[in-house]
């Protein structure tokens, strides 16, 4: 998934999270009560979980809806687990890996009152299809039945892919073939179950009743989102739909990041979503210790090359360009050594799957220590390339401006006549994508959507996500290796089985790619948490990042 | 706001075609140019202005010896690991905080001292001095050259108008009508967002994406509609003179009436235009930068500076406030200039300053 803010769902290092100071630590008996306010600069856009596609609302469905599993709702590492939340248990994959049975648990409620069926289950799963959700065709095509969803989706039925038995209480998913990571993909908010009547197109600001530990009360998108306990909610399982502290949850929209920061000081509000700007890192560092936490992301900042497009069509110009880029200086743009990883590789500290590896580094090994510019120039002489014309396309952001100036100095100083071209955050993402705009390189940044090696290596380096003339080729750099995709379908098999079995392959995969640059890795991004002095057991999901249900007021 | 501001650009359509026995016997026998020359001088307040503006321009054209002997630095490169010697002690440009958590990194505040960094760093190690410098140039250059294509095109389109009427008359100004049912910032950051990424190409007019001409020629177009409106209306004006009609009479061909009787009777009224069109165009530029939609990186303007302080107001705010005051006091001295100068070619501004 790409941005924080658009389309992000980012997740933290595996043990890697750290808090600070008494306010943020558990403090162990909290009094349920109290109201929580949250802001952001803006609202993200529908409240309909299954559309909608930013961090910033699933946080809140996280809270107000559930799907048959969902990740572990828990402040450290086994948050990347998927467990059983509306179905009674994890199901055994069976037919050599092509079903899977869940069995409901018997009493759940919406918050409209209506009880929990089967036939909820399967109307949602068709409703995914039928309001043409951003992941369909990604995540859920390999249900049985999926393809006519997604050709007719009106129609759509999902016959002999959903099948419900009613007084047994039971559901089966169908998969034409088995996919190791289907239950990671049922555990996010695209398919969380909703009442069987909800329309089928997308609600807007109509809040859907949900089974969460709270309900949606209204939804200005100008104004606020406003979050009350569910009457109806009974924990059934606190790992996966905690219930919550505070009684009410106001979401407010409109103030800006430095105004959030101040309210957060001034007690006025609890917690921003928005990361506090960069000039106010130096002083809430120093003077709100307490009220700070860090996280490393499951994420990266990187820069991909056009792998069919001169002067990097050339696996050594891609090369000297990694070779070339002081890591440590674009951490700087960041925020400093205390936000953010300098790394070579593909896939984040800490992922599964990971091994440290960095051949792009003054002296190649395991950690990235210096850039090798006479490399790199070496390279470049080889190619022959120097003096052509490249232009980076960049985000027009602070931090992604800064750093396509920093990657215009590198690429003058390897001899290619250097351009920098800032685009609107709105637009960049998607016209990086379309071959036909010809971009040769860009700034971009990846976050992941669940934990598997795939989400990262498999969406962003396969051919299959490589779509020439679409804006949804995620695939920026249209890399597609043969040996690399031989490989991933070697992982793949393997995970089907025994997923364990599959992240070695994983991480030869990352190498393969990493050597064959088809872009540049930056840096692994931190998240810092701002709350007010008020909050207490602020839990930092790796998966779900800050659980609302968690957070406590004095 | 813009048909407000240009509005006093109205007032000298008062002024009669420069017959000599319309003027005062002394002026007249100086010259219209030389006896507006002379009005502009006694205007102290004009006189500053544009020996302010004189200093700006000069300022801004040394920037790049101030860059090399002052600045020491290449104010359009990062230096983001670079030292500076301050007092004696090496400091970086750039510091990682070191207290509390270390969040964050602030660049090197303003030295106030005539050297590197006198007006501290920004975000990326660049002396914002050297940079402000440089800045203002490209500032100046987008506002000058909008003004001038805007003048040559408003020029030409407002004479054709009034001089053919009929359906010349009519095709172009419902051009103008469609320039002007947009409002000028919507048109031009409209303009800028479709151009930034792949530039203008029209015929054998070629504006690569970061030119500064795509700046240049997008504030240059939309503010012709309202310097061409009032030119037509003074060439109708001028077109029903006894003068003009005698030329006419006489089979003077239509490029010598142009370029002998009206183009001279409609210069006062352009020269009007210049100082208020410069500030329009400088602060337009501005806005277009600070946008992300007009000067492209790594070249400065002083709104591209201005966006570059924008993430350091709580920190460092020189960085922000120092383009923001280098526009304020230009376009305040433009505003001034153009003042006297309206009343140095305004016939009726001789009773004021008599």
């Amino acid at each position: 998934m790409h941005r924080l803010r658009l389309r992000a769902l980012a997740a933290a290092l595996a043990g890697g999270a750290v808090l600070f100071g008494a306010a943020l630590a558990p403090a162990g008996a909290q009094e349920k009560g109290g109201s929580l306010r949250l802001l952001a600069r803006a609202a993200s856009g529908t409240i309909d979980p299954h559309i909608n596609y930013t961090l910033q609302q699933w946080q809140v469905f996280y809270i107000a809806y559930d799907g048959l599993v969902t990740f572990r709702k828990v402040g450290d590492e086994t948050g990347f687990e998927v467990v059983a939340d509306l179905a009674e248990a994890l199901p055994e994959a069976t037919n050599e890996g092509k079903t899977y049975t869940f069995k409901l648990r018997p009493g759940i409620k919406f918050s409209n009152g209506q009880e929990l069926t089967t036939d909820d289950v399967v109307a949602s799963l068709q409703r995914i299809f039928k309001v043409s959700g951003p992941t369909a065709g990604t995540f859920y095509n390999g249900i049985v039945g999926a393809d006519k969803c997604l050709s007719a989706p009106a129609d759509c039925t999902l016959e002999g892919g959903v099948v419900a038995d009613k007084a047994a209480g039971t559901v089966t998913i169908n998969l034409t073939a088995p996919d190791g990571e289907f239950l990671q993909k049922l555990a996010v908010p695209h398919a969380y179950i909703l009442p069987a009547g909800t329309p089928a197109s997308d609600q807007g600001t109509t809040p859907i009743p949900g089974t969460g530990a709270y309900a949606v009360q209204s939804y200005d998108p100008n104004a606020s989102l406003k979050l009350v306990r569910n009457p109806e909610f009974k924990e059934w399982s606190a790992d996966a739909q905690p219930e919550g502290f505070v009684d009410d949850i106001s979401y407010d929209f409109g103030l800006t990041e430095e105004a959030a920061v101040t309210a957060i000081q001034n007690g006025d509000a609890d917690w921003m979503f928005d990361p506090p700007p960069p000039d106010r890192l130096a002083e809430i560092g120093t003077q709100y210790e307490a009220q700070v936490s860090l996280h490393p992301l499951s994420a990266m900042w990187y820069a991909p090359m056009n792998t069919n497009l001169a002067p990097f069509d050339d696996p050594k110009v891609r090369q000297a360009v990694n070779f070339a880029i002081d890591r440590d200086a674009i951490v700087k743009l960041f925020g400093g050594a205390n936000l953010a990883q300098p790394a070579c590789q593909i896939l984040p500290p800490g992922f599964p799957g990971y091994e440290p590896y960095c051949p792009y580094t003054a002296n190649p090994g395991t950690t990235w220590s210096a850039p090798d510019m006479e490399k790199a120039k070496a390279l470049v002489a080889e190619s022959g390339t120097a003096g052509q014309e490249v232009k980076i396309i960049a985000e027009d952001t602070v931090v992604s401006r800064a750093i396509g100036v920093y990657l215009q100095d590198v690429l003058t100083e390897l001899g290619y006549k250097a351009s920098v071209q800032p685009i609107s955050q709105n637009l960049q993402f998607t016209y990086i994508q379309n071959t036909n705009n010809k971009v040769q390189i860009s700034i971009s940044q990846w976050f992941q959507d669940y934990p598997s090696p795939s989400n990262f290596l498999n969406v962003l380096f396969s051919c299959g996500s490589f779509h020439p003339g679409s804006d949804a080729s995620v695939n920026i750099a249209g890399f597609c290796d043969e040996a690399v995709e031989a490989k991933m379908k070697q992982a793949f098999a393997a995970a089907v089985t025994d997923p364990a079995s599959a992240l070695p392959i994983w991480t030869e995969v990352d190498k393969m790619v990493t050597d064959a640059a088809p872009a540049a890795v930056l840096f692994t991004p931190k998240r810092v948490d701002f709350v007010s002095s008020r909050v207490q057991n602020f839990t930092f999901s790796p998966q779900f990042y800050a659980i609302f249900s968690k957070l406590a007021v004095q | 706001m813009t048909d407000r501001i240009l509005d006093p650009l109205a007032l000298p359509a008062a002024a009669p075609p420069q017959d000599p026995a319309l003027g005062g016997a002394k002026e007249a026998s100086s010259g219209p140019w030389a006896t507006a020359w002379r009005r502009l001088r006694r205007d102290r307040g004009a006189m500053v202005a544009l020996a302010v503006l004189c200093l700006v321009a000069l300022a801004c054209a040394a920037a790049p010896l101030y860059a090399s002997a002052v600045s020491g630095t290449n104010p359009f490169a990062t230096n983001l690991n670079g030292e500076v010697t301050i007092d004696g002690t090496a400091q970086p440009v750039l510091a990682p905080s070191t207290t509390g958590l270390g969040l964050g990194v602030t660049p090197i505040g303003p030295t106030w001292a005539f050297g590197p960094y006198m007006l501290g760093a920004d975000n990326q190690g660049r002396d914002v001095a050297a940079r402000m410098l440089y800045g203002g140039r490209n500032s100046l250059l987008i506002a000058g050259a909008a003004t001038l294509l805007t003048l040559v095109f408003a020029v030409a389109i407002g004479l054709l108008c009034g001089f053919f009427g009929g359906i010349v008359d009519g095709v172009l100004n419902r051009v103008l009508d469609v320039l002007w049912a947009f409002p000028i910032y919507l048109l031009a950051i409209s303009l800028s967002i479709v151009l930034i990424a792949e530039g203008l190409t029209i015929g054998p007019i070629d504006i690569r994406a970061g030119s500064l001409w795509l700046p240049i020629a997008i504030i240059g177009v939309v503010y012709v509609p309202y310097v061409a409106r009032p030119i037509r209306g003074q060439t109708l004006s001028l077109m029903r003179s006894e003068f003009i009609a005698a030329a006419i009479a006489l089979g003077v061909p239509p490029w010598r009436i142009f370029v002998k009787d009206l183009l001279p009777n409609i210069m006062p009224r352009v020269i009007v235009l210049v100082p208020i069109l410069l500030a329009l165009n400088m602060i337009t530029e501005s806005s277009l930068s600070f946008l992300s939609i007009g000067v492209q990186p790594p070249d400065a303007s002083w709104g591209t500076i201005i966006q570059d302080g924008q993430g350091l107001l709580y920190s460092r705010p020189i960085v922000a406030l120092a383009p923001g005051l280098a526009v304020a006091l230009t376009v305040l001295c433009l505003n001034i200039l153009g003042d006297g100068v309206r009343d140095a070619f305004d016939p009726r501004a001789k009773v004021r300053i008599a």
